[in-house]
């Protein structure tokens, strides 16, 4: 679908609409910005002054705090294992549900969006009742010597839990929209599978790959539900920075929680920048005759 | 993120050809099942089990016990209340944003998506520095005699953010989709705009606002982390379910935490399932 064509077409359309009730549109244009601004911007404003309140130094003295630094350390270093396991693991399950035909695929496909349905404190929960020292698994995985809960392997696989619908749901739209052509010539020229698979599907798929690893690396950085009952909160250790904010602010340290938020805020906002530009150039390679 | 339900492709025979998978595919099948089955239903199979272990009456005792049900009201209060706020912005907001042009409309669409970008301690943190003691709020809200932290307005609030996006994500793009020919036709008719919205708008919208409101449900009755930075956490009082959970926890009461785990995955689970209902029907529609 040619969508610039398509939104010229609304625009002068609704140029048509503007001359019909001026003071009703203001007012509904008013509401609507003053909202989103009072709602969303403003807070996060205040959190920016408060981060900053007693200059940039005392800013960074907040970070350096060993603590603090070694929570931002872990969040970065969970994030990023959580994000190759769950891109490798999301783009193979998307797969798998578009291209192959198997007893159960329907059954899977719901189950995927299951995460996003159930509060992460209960996946954390859920994690725990099966990992934990006196879960089933967890007492089986003691014994041989790997402890999961209140450790790094936990706090992987709560993320990779609450994850894993960014990582299928990004790649399965992009890979149902391919042609089949290209790969149908590959293979005439006598390619096999995997060539065609890394010379033709993965370019094609790639951007919305990305989208997906970058919604879940900033998923990951936020994560705190399932988390904090799950990592056991050990300062210096398992303690995230999302646990870091949470709490300085129970030791009414406002000023170093908002200096981690605005790390945290930083990293997810430039991520969601790219992830909007991945997705223009996506829409503009399918606008592209 | 919106999922798309992949055996479209199938139905009408053009993407999928029936052809037999070779062993490396069988692998492949096996491997994300097995995957899934261990992150997934694995953890899921355990927490009906210790929930149900004890038995139906102990499940039955743990939920009806007095903080238990008023921590489920809670919640279930807190999260219409949100969906209904969020319904009445989010269809204003999502059709200023479709229909209306003016400046830094692009940024004000930007601006929507910020919520999921944001942790929910840092939605709660905010919360605490606006209306704490030296907040940008705070002597608003005290002239006013109004107590917004460690109360149900900051709960409230909190819900709000976290969930702010899904009704103006779902309804935007139908909106966009529809177009305005019908709406045009009914100015020309002489329909004022509020009756044109309620009788050509709204009804080709009911069906993705109806998704956007299961998603938002979903997520204000799991919220867990802004509200337990602004409750204050009275057993009772400001008290949610997730909440009560995290408190059981604390206080080793597992078979409380276990239970009413397992009624917030009942409730999350059916609004799921209502929802595949429902995008099936907006796939059929189009």
């Amino acid at each position: 679908m040619n969508r610039s064509a398509s939104n010229a077409k609304i625009e002068s359309e609704v140029s048509l609409l503007q001359g019909v009730r001026p003071w009703g549109r203001w007012g509904l244009r008013a509401v609507a910005v003053s909202y989103l601004l009072l709602m969303i911007l403003v807070p996060l404003g205040t959190i920016v002054q408060t981060g900053f309140s007693a200059g940039i130094l005392v800013f960074i003295r907040d970070l350096a705090d060993p603590i603090a630094w070694a929570a931002l350390k872990l969040t970065l270093g969970v994030a990023v294992i959580t994000t190759a396991i769950n891109t490798v693991m999301g783009t193979l399950t998307a797969y798998v549900l578009v291209r192959l035909e198997f007893p159960g695929r329907r059954l899977l496909n719901g189950l995927v969006d299951m995460p996003f349905a159930i509060p992460t404190l209960v996946t954390g929960l859920m994690l725990v009742v099966l990992y934990g020292p006196q879960g089933i698994a967890g007492a089986w995985l003691q014994d041989q010597g790997l402890q999961v809960i209140f450790a790094k392997p936990g706090i992987v696989l709560a993320l990779l839990l609450v994850t894993f619908p960014f990582g299928v749901r990004s790649t399965q739209p992009s890979l149902m929209e391919l042609e089949r052509d290209q790969e149908d010539a590959a293979y005439t020229l006598g390619a096999s599978k995997w060539t065609t698979f890394w010379r033709i599907l993965f370019p094609t798929i790639l951007p919305a790959i990305l989208t997906g690893s970058l919604l879940t690396f900033s998923r990951a950085l936020g994560e705190f539900g399932s988390i904090v009952i799950v990592a056991g909160n050990i300062p210096g250790q398992t303690l995230t920075a999302p646990v870091h904010v949470y709490g300085q602010v129970e030791f009414d340290n406002a000023r170093a929680a908002s200096a981690m938020s605005i790390v945290l805020l930083a990293l997810s906002f430039g991520l969601i920048l790219m992830v909007d530009w991945l997705q223009r150039r996506k829409a503009r390679m399918y606008a592209a005759p | 993120m919106q999922p798309r339900e992949s055996g479209r492709l199938s139905a009408d025979g053009t993407g999928r050809r029936h052809q037999r998978h070779s062993l490396g595919e069988w692998l492949l099948v096996g491997l994300v099942l097995a995957y899934a089955g261990l992150l997934l239903v694995a953890p899921i199979a355990a927490m009906l089990h210790g929930a149900l272990r004890p038995g139906l009456g102990a499940f039955w005792n743990e939920v009806s016990s007095p903080d238990a049900l008023n921590a489920l009201k809670l919640t279930i209060v807190l999260g219409l209340g949100a969906t209904f706020i969020n319904v009445a912005f989010g269809l204003a907001i999502a059709w200023v944003l479709v229909r209306d042009d003016f400046r830094g409309r692009k940024l004000v669409n930007g601006l929507v998506d910020l919520p999921f970008a944001v942790s929910p301690v840092i939605a709660g943190l905010m919360l605490i520095l606006l209306f704490g003691r030296e907040g940008w709020f705070a002597s608003l809200t005290d002239a006013l005699g109004l107590r917004v932290l460690f109360a149900w307005p900051s709960m409230l609030l909190a819900t709000l953010f976290v969930s702010l996006p899904f009704v103006i994500r779902e309804v935007m793009p139908v909106l966009t989709q529809i177009g305005i020919q019908q709406e045009l036709a009914a100015y020309t008719m002489g329909a004022s705009p509020w009756r044109t919205f309620w009788c050509v708008t709204f009804p080709s919208l009911r069906w993705g606002l109806l998704y956007g409101i299961s998603l938002t449900l979903a997520r204000a009755l799991g919220e867990f982390g802004a509200v337990l930075m602004v409750s204050g956490g009275m057993r009772g009082l400001t008290e949610t379910s997730t909440l009560y959970i995290f408190r059981c926890l604390d206080d080793r009461n597992y078979g409380g935490a276990y239970s009413m785990a397992l009624v917030l995955a009942v409730i999350s689970f059916s609004l799921l399932m209502g929802m595949e209902v429902l995008k099936k029907r907006t796939e059929q529609r189009r």
